[in-house]
């Protein structure tokens, strides 16, 4: 592909994306699709251990809900103790601005990161993604039990992102029907939310791109593909494996802070097993140790039960409606879907997405190349390396 | 010491069932090398089976149909763990997969199967299910000659689970130790290609594995959904990774390890639970998380577990 044309295509995405909130058909459709940026960042952050180092972690709701309700308990309310409304316990909070409580949050789920590596340096393959899952199962009763700062069972709201000229998420009910240039313009939470959660997917994907294109990147997946080896080729072990875990978790605890800005409010079962299992369908699906990859994982996995919600009436020999209790949920039919995915993907097209989209590549490449020489397709070595059969899958 | 040894017995009891399940992922793992996380699923489906064909086919209340749908559930649970191997294990292995990529897939594998059975109890209307097992909620009174007072209970469900688990724990290990397939199974563990070029069909051996820790996890749900428990529900799955611990605990490859873990999670949730009013600094609920604590701080100190073998670090 020529360089050209791929700029042309990105300003094209660009354009595409920026539009999406005076796009869709209703409004309500951006509150998923916020919740999906969100969750992108975390995707990219678990394919960094996934698919670049091949560490099973599925620790990584544990990773979110340390953004998620850290950044709650540091910014929220300057009033260090609010009452929560229903259970009457005190709520603490530390009354941070709110994006330096983000930058904080982000580096503890860092350090977090850094403790769990030399654990998953003594842990071999599978004996981490067990341990992990331990961590995640404590995860849900910390958060129950340490009431004064997750608010228990009820979670607790989110305080509001304010950046002094702007109010990113101010979503009382006037504020949400803002709007700019008169009322021509709809300008409310939704739509800033947008805007501020695509920058920050943009950056996110940007800093996780140059750095596994680079020398840390390389270093990790001659980590993957075989220790030993890697530490002969003098791959320093212990230091890249922490900083595959501390970037990770880190690119996890910004992921958490857009989650709960999306959201709107906190509660444990969002950073459950079942939370754990869908960020490894978004990066299965997506395509293990592809860049692009785990943000289309992340929308697909993130958006389907919504997209299912809203064509129920097409949909009706499928899932049931408001009204009947007992038929198939929109959320059941989206686990079906992505649970049979993974399967069939691991089984049958192990690149996901980004390995189909590769090998249809290829294939046009081979017929149009008859030198034969270049029919390796695209120069992009961080989304060929993973041939079938390769060491992960 | 009364307390004690009432909550003793309760955690042998759930230790056992524990057990039951976690020797399901041991005998997995020496087979085929691959742990199972869709365990919880294989579970759940032959307990949602048990309690199908006890309401649809056996609906009578005799015992003997309550038999009969227990049969139909483990014979159930047994054909999906057989399908599960031959039709998504053995391919994925068969093309050089991973043990990282298998285990993802065995997880996809479970979201769709506990989905499933949470929508199957969902359509029921009721909050949990009932097998109606002929042990209900009676409780027996002992020792109270040894203990003075009220002596120990220990429910019938319970004695149930101790006896019917212990003989088949039992059994399971007399099998291992003697019939041509253990010996089998063992050898496989040891050395895949010394064993396959013995003459040993990694492929029996790895199909019977499968079968066997379905039929096992059907016994277990059958306890986990007994009393005190309310019943069988769209919950009753997870509980599978408690057994989790019990295998890491006991290390991986060993099947005494296994049980060894399980009682050893059993009674010490059980004594959490016990004495969970003088540890109230660490939470209500802490006895249902104590498995994973044992078992991260066992893993921290002896990765490979207290039983299990060091791995060879190869190229």
């Amino acid at each position: 592909v020529p360089k050209s044309l791929k700029y042309t295509l990105l300003a094209i995405l660009l354009a595409a994306v920026l539009y999406i909130p005076y796009g869709v058909p209703e409004r309500s459709w951006l509150t998923p699709l916020n919740l999906a940026a969100a969750a992108a960042v975390g995707a990219i952050g678990l394919n960094i251990l996934l698919g670049f180092t091949g560490q099973l972690s599925l620790a990584h709701p544990f990773f979110l809900a340390i953004g998620a309700y850290g950044y709650t308990f540091l910014s929220a309310d300057h009033d260090p103790i609010t009452k929560a409304a229903s259970a009457g316990e005190k709520l603490r909070s530390l009354g941070i601005h709110p994006l330096v409580s983000a930058a904080i949050i982000i580096v503890v789920a860092g350090l977090f990161g850094g403790l769990l590596s030399p654990i998953a340096g003594r842990l071999k393959g599978i004996y981490l993604g067990i341990a992990t899952l331990g961590l995640v199962l404590l995860t849900d009763h910390i958060l129950q039990n340490l009431k004064t700062m997750t608010g228990g069972f009820n979670g607790r709201r989110v305080p509001v992102m304010d950046l002094g000229f702007i109010k990113i998420n101010e979503c009382r009910p006037k504020a949400c029907s803002s709007t700019m240039f008169g009322s021509t313009i709809k300008w409310g939470s939704p739509e800033k939310l947008w805007y501020f959660q695509i920058i920050l997917v943009v950056l996110a994907f940007i800093l996780a791109r140059n750095m596994m294109k680079g020398r840390p990147g390389r270093a990790l997946m001659s980590i993957r593909d075989g220790e030993t080896a890697a530490s002969v080729m003098g791959v320093n072990l212990t230091r890249y494996r922490a900083y595959a875990f501390i970037l990770s978790a880190m690119f996890a605890g910004l992921s958490g802070v857009m989650y709960a800005l999306a959201n709107g409010n906190v509660t444990p079962p969002e950073f459950g097993v079942d939370s754990g299992a869908s960020y490894l369908a978004m990066v299965v699906i997506g395509g293990v140790g592809s860049l692009v990859g785990p943000l289309i994982g992340a929308f697909f996995v993130k958006m389907l039960p919504d997209l299912i919600q809203r064509n129920s009436e097409t949909l009706s020999w499928l899932v049931a409606g408001p009204n009947d209790p007992s038929g198939l949920k929109p959320l059941s039919v989206a686990k079906f879907i992505y649970g049979g995915l993974i399967i069939l993907l691991l089984l049958f097209e192990d690149g996901g997405l980004a390995g189909l989209v590769r090998r249809i590549r290829h294939r046009s490449a081979a017929g149009a190349a008859k030198t034969g020489a270049d029919t390796g397709g695209s120069n992009d070595s961080l989304t060929t390396n993973h041939q079938p059969g390769g060491v992960l899958i | 010491v009364r307390l004690f040894v009432q909550f003793l017995l309760d955690g042998i009891s759930t230790g056992a069932v524990y057990a039951l399940i976690a020797l399901g992922f041991v005998i997995i793992f020496k087979a085929s090398e691959v742990v199972t996380f869709a365990h919880g699923g294989v579970l759940s489906i032959g307990g949602y089976l048990i309690w199908w064909s006890r309401s649809h086919w056996f609906n009578s209340k005799g015992q003997a149909s309550f038999w009969l749908s227990l049969t139909v559930g483990i014979l159930g649970a047994a054909l999906l763990g057989l399908l599960v191997e031959r039709l998504l294990v053995r391919r994925m292995q068969g093309r050089n997969a991973g043990i990282i990529g298998v285990c993802i897939m065995t997880l996809g594998l479970d979201v769709v199967l506990e989905t499933y059975t949470n929508y199957g109890v969902g359509k029921s209307g009721k909050e949990s299910l009932d097998f109606r097992n002929p042990w209900g909620i009676g409780a027996r009174r002992f020792g109270s000659s040894v203990f003075g007072g009220k002596g120990v209970f220990l429910g019938d469900a319970r004695i149930a689970a101790i006896v019917i688990g212990g003989l088949i724990i039992g059994g399971l290990f007399l099998w291992l130790k003697y019939t041509d397939w253990g010996i089998s199974m063992r050898a496989a563990a040891t050395d895949r290609e010394a064993a396959s070029l013995m003459g040993i069909k990694l492929g029996r051996v790895s199909a019977v594995a499968w079968i066997l820790a379905g039929a096992l996890a059907t016994v277990a749900v059958l306890f986990l959904a007994a009393a005190p428990a309310p019943g069988f529900d769209g919950a009753t799955g997870r509980l599978a990774f408690k057994a989790f611990p019990a295998a890491i605990l006991g290390g991986l490859d060993s099947p005494s390890g296994a049980l060894a873990g399980g009682l050893i999670i059993g009674v010490s949730e059980s004594m959490f639970k016990g004495y969970e009013s003088h540890l109230h600094f660490l939470g209500r609920g802490f006895s249902s998380v104590v498995p994973y604590v044992v078992m991260l701080a066992v893993l921290f100190f002896r990765p490979t577990g207290l039983f299990g073998t060091r791995e060879a670090r190869r190229a």
